[in-house]
């Protein structure tokens, strides 16, 4: 199947800004669920509320538009009613760990099979640009207007923390890496998170003079290297881009299989 | 595997936003933006087919179609 056969074409052009890398997610999304061969009706994707949660109206998998911060939550559901299914999570950087943050470590502390892509834009578009968990001090933004005091999560850090069993981050610039990267969360068996940094022009990029989308992107390039490379040694302060953790553990929906057996052996 | 040879550039302009990352990141300066602000194909001779700009752009607009 064509890239094109996996969206609901009348609903385009979508209602992402122009440059938005929302758009470059879904792109390089399709491209990784063509790659793997899956039919639309093997994939499942359940999104909350925000900018980036609108993807999912754009792809013709079978799709929920959820609540703001609890897409895992009905992916958890939907996941343990039909363990065969794979589950795709997009979420926003504020509806992932801010609203969201609670069902997000403990989505990756059970390793239930889901694959959550945060699609970090460092700010709440959709309302208006306020600062977000993970804009970073010394950002600006709408509710930050003398610059954000607050510190943001790292996404991979946390998600280590949390024992996610596949972490990766990634850039809209590498969208091929972001393809790829795609591809494996999507097959590991076990909570997949991959952050992928991504560019709101509109907001973000207007009120900390970031430039447009492509300065945007052009910086993701000077601000990332790939995991263990040299450069990283020489300066400190590039962000590593690739897989962190892909490790075997076991998988939720599998254990709590083995607790049925268990309990109906138990009762004949 | 043999070279990729370009069939056609297909551009939607329906959905081209104009944003531009298509052309400033195609490294043989294929494309370019017209006076609408629309992706645009200048130097199809040039084109290497890598598809740098199909992946990234953000609306789909654009389809680099090879024989």
């Amino acid at each position: 199947m064509a890239v094109k056969d996996y969206i609901r074409e009348r609903f385009f052009p979508h209602m992402w800004c122009p440059g938005c890398g929302h758009g470059i997610v879904l792109n390089s999304l399709l491209r990784a669920v063509e790659r793997l061969g899956m039919s639309k009706n093997e994939i499942v994707m359940v999104s909350g509320i925000g900018c980036s949660s609108r993807i999912s109206g754009y792809v013709d998998f079978h799709t929920l538009h959820t609540i703001h911060g609890r897409a895992l939550a009905f992916a958890t559901g939907v996941k343990l009613g039909q363990p065969e299914l794979n589950i795709i999570v997009p979420m926003g950087d504020g509806d992932a760990l801010s609203i969201g943050g609670n069902h997000f470590i403990h989505a990756a502390r059970r390793n239930i099979d889901l694959t959550a892509i945060v699609m970090n834009n460092r700010i709440y578009g959709m309302t208006g640009g306020q600062y977000s968990p993970l804009s970073g001090y010394g950002t600006m933004a709408t509710t930050a207007p003398y610059s954000n005091i607050d510190q943001d999560f790292d996404v991979v850090d946390l998600s280590i923390a949390a024992g996610a069993a596949f972490v990766a981050r990634t850039t809209v610039y590498h969208a091929k890496q972001m393809a790829d990267i795609l591809m494996k969360a999507i097959i590991h068996e076990g909570f997949s998170v991959v952050e992928v940094m991504t560019q709101c022009p509109t907001y973000f990029g207007r009120k900390n003079r970031a430039g447009d989308a492509v300065d945007m992107m052009e910086h993701m390039k000077e601000i990332t290297t790939p995991i263990g490379s040299k450069a990283k040694e020489k300066n400190p302060d590039l962000l590593e881009r690739g897989i962190f953790v892909q490790k075997e553990i076991p998988e939720y929906c599998q254990e709590y299989e083995r607790i049925i057996e268990r309990a109906q052996a138990d009762v004949s | 595997m043999a070279k990729p040879k370009l069939k056609q550039h297909v551009i939607n302009r329906e959905w081209c936003k104009g944003c531009g990352i298509c052309a400033h990141f195609c490294p043989k300066d294929v494309l370019e933006m017209d006076e609408k602000d629309k992706a645009v194909v200048k130097r199809p001779e040039d084109c290497i087919c890598c598809k740098l700009c199909e992946i990234r752009c953000p609306d789909l607009a654009l389809d680099v179609e090879t024989e």
